[in-house]
C-alpha cells in the first residue's frame, strides 16, 4: 500500500503541478497571443525557442539550469543578490524549471485557438467600439476556450510527469522535491517493487483519465 | 547494391575482429569511472580484447541483470550485491573478488572550505550537503555511519541533497550548489592527489569498509575475454592504477 512518504509525494506533485499551470497560464497566454497575431519577424526565432523542451533531453535542460541557478551562473548571482538565495533543491526552483519544461504545451494550444479566430470577430469587436484589451477579454478569449482548456490539461499533465529535470536539480528532499515520479525511481532502485507498483499503476490511470477526459470534452475536429 | 557491399565489409570485419579478439561488457558502478576507463585501456593494448563499459548506480545494475541485461562482468560498488547474484544463480560461483576498497571524502569545490580534521561538519556553516542515497547507494550509507559515528548525523541530516549516485553526488558539488558533500575518494583523485577544492578523507574506522567486489555473469560463463578481464583487474597493472585513484587493496 502506499505509505506516508508516497502521500507526500503525491501532495507536492499536485501543488507543483497547479502552481505551475496557474503560472503558465498568465505567462503563456500573452506569448500566444502575440505568436498568433504578430508579422514581426522574431516569430519564427520566439517560436522555436517556446518550442525548444519538446525537442531537447530533459537532462539537458536540467543540466543547464542546474548551472545557470548556481552560485557561478547568472540567475544564481541575481537571487543571491535579491537575497532569495540558490534555487536549486527548493521548490520554487522546481517551479521555475517547471514553466521552462512545460511552457510549449500550455503555449501552442492558445496559440492555436488563437490564430484559428482570425481577424474577423476583433474587427467586428472594434467596430462595436471596443478597445483591443475589452475585445481580447470578452472576444478572444472565450472564444477560444476550448485552447485553454486543452493547455491547462496538458500543462498540468505534462508537469505531473516530468521526470529529468527534477532528478536533475531536485536533490530528492522530502515534501520539498521529491515528487511522485522521483518516489517511484527510488522504489525501482531499491527493488521496491510492490510500492512502485501503486504508484506507477496510479500514475497510467491519472493519465490515462486525464487525456480521456480532454478528447472528450473537446474532440478534435470540431475545431472553433 | 553498394549499400549491400558495405554491409557485407561491415559484417566480415566484425567476424573477422571477433576471431582474433573478443568483446566483454562491463557494467561499472559509478565511483569506478575514471580508473576503468584507464585500466580498459591497458587491457586492450595487452591482451587484443575490448571491453565495452556502461556506467551506473549499482542497484539499477542489479534489477537489469535480473531482467536479461547482456553484461558478462559486473564492478559493484558493494560486496552484498555480487554475492546475493550468485546466489541467485546470476553470477558465476567462485569467480568473486574484491577489486578496491572504496574511500569516503568529504569535499568542496571552494579551496579552503573543508579543514583537514572535518570540524566544520559540526559547526554546521554550510546550507546543503550532498550525499549519494543511502538506500541506494553504499557510498551514502558509508556516508550515514560517518556522520551517525561523529555524533552529528541528526543536526545534518536537515541539510541532505540526495543524489540518485555518487556520481550525481559530486555533480552537485562540483557545480556549487551544494557547499559541500560525501563523494567518493576516486572521483577528486587524480595521480595520487586531491585535484581541486578542498577535502578531508574520511577515517575509514568511522565507517564500515566499502569493499567493492567484481563477479563473472552467467552471460560471461566460459567467455575468454570475461575470464582475462578478471585476471587483469588483479595484475599488478590495475592494481596500481586503482592505488593511484585513492582506492584501498
Amino acid at each position: 500500500m502506499l505509505t506516508a512518504a508516497d502521500f507526500g509525494a503525491i501532495w507536492l506533485t499536485i501543488k507543483l503541478a497547479a502552481i505551475v499551470t496557474l503560472i503558465l497560464l498568465l505567462v503563456g497566454t500573452p506569448i500566444a497571443w502575440w505568436l498568433a497575431r504578430t508579422r514581426s519577424w522574431w516569430k519564427g526565432p520566439v517560436g522555436a525557442v517556446v518550442a525548444l523542451p519538446i525537442v531537447l533531453p530533459p537532462t539537458v535542460l536540467g543540466f543547464y539550469l542546474l548551472l545557470v541557478m548556481g552560485p557561478n551562473g547568472a540567475v544564481g548571482q541575481f537571487t543571491q543578490w535579491a537575497g532569495i538565495g540558490l534555487l536549486p533543491f527548493t521548490f520554487w526552483g522546481l517551479v521555475i524549471a517547471s514553466v521552462f519544461y512545460s511552457l510549449p504545451f500550455v503555449v501552442q494550444p492558445i496559440q492555436n485557438a488563437f490564430e484559428a479566430l482570425g481577424d474577423r470577430p476583433l474587427e467586428a469587436a472594434a467596430t462595436l467600439g471596443a478597445r483591443p484589451i475589452d475585445a481580447f477579454f470578452s472576444v478572444a478569449v472565450p472564444l477560444a476556450k476550448p485552447g485553454f482548456l486543452t493547455a491547462s490539461v496538458l500543462g498540468f499533465a505534462h508537469t505531473v510527469g516530468e521526470f529529468g529535470v527534477v532528478l536533475m536539480i531536485g536533490g530528492n528532499i522530502p515534501d520539498k522535491t521529491r515528487v511522485v515520479s522521483v518516489q517511484i525511481y527510488d522504489h525501482v532502485e531499491a527493488l521496491e517493487y510492490t510500492q512502485a507498483h501503486w504508484l506507477a499503476g496510479g500514475m497510467v490511470i491519472f493519465s490515462f483519465l486525464v487525456l480521456l477526459a480532454l478528447y472528450t470534452l473537446n474532440p478534435t475536429g470540431k475545431k472553433k | 547494391m553498394r549499400f549491400v557491399t558495405l554491409i557485407a565489409a561491415l559484417s566480415f570485419s566484425a567476424v573477422a575482429s571477433h576471431v582474433l579478439a573478443d568483446e566483454v561488457q562491463v557494467a561499472v558502478a559509478a565511483n569506478f569511472t575514471a580508473p576503468m576507463k584507464q585500466i580498459a585501456a591497458d587491457f586492450e593494448k595487452d591482451t587484443g580484447h575490448k571491453a565495452q563499459l556502461a556506467f551506473g548506480a549499482t542497484g539499477k545494475f542489479y534489477a537489469q541483470i535480473k531482467n536479461g541485461a547482456p553484461f558478462a562482468v559486473l564492478l559493484s560498488a558493494d560486496d552484498s550485491t555480487p554475492a546475493k547474484l550468485e546466489t541467485e544463480g546470476a553470477a558465476v560461483a567462485g569467480t568473486r573478488f574484491t577489486y578496491a576498497i572504496g574511500r569516503l571524502v568529504l569535499w568542496s569545490a571552494k579551496p579552503g572550505f573543508v579543514d583537514e580534521k572535518g570540524e566544520m561538519l559540526k559547526k554546521g556553516e554550510f546550507k546543503y550537503i550532498a550525499i549519494a542515497n543511502p538506500k541506494l547507494a553504499p557510498y551514502g550509507a558509508a556516508a550515514v555511519e560517518a556522520l551517525t559515528a561523529l555524533k552529528v548525523l541528526d543536526s545534518v541530516q536537515p541539510k541532505f541533497v540526495q543524489a540518485e549516485n555518487i556520481a550525481q553526488a559530486h555533480q552537485f558539488v562540483a557545480t556549487g550548489n551544494a557547499e559541500i558533500g560525501f563523494v567518493a575518494l576516486s572521483q577528486v583523485m587524480k595521480d595520487g592527489k586531491i585535484g581541486a577544492g578542498s577535502a578531508w578523507v574520511v577515517p575509514a574506522n568511522l565507517h564500515q569498509p566499502i569493499k567493492q567486489d567484481a563477479v563473472i555473469l552467467a552471460n560471461g560463463k566460459g567467455k575468454p575475454a570475461a575470464e582475462a578481464l578478471m585476471k587483469f583487474l588483479q595484475g599488478d597493472k590495475a592494481k596500481a592504477v586503482i592505488k593511484s585513484y585513492g582506492y584501498d587493496l
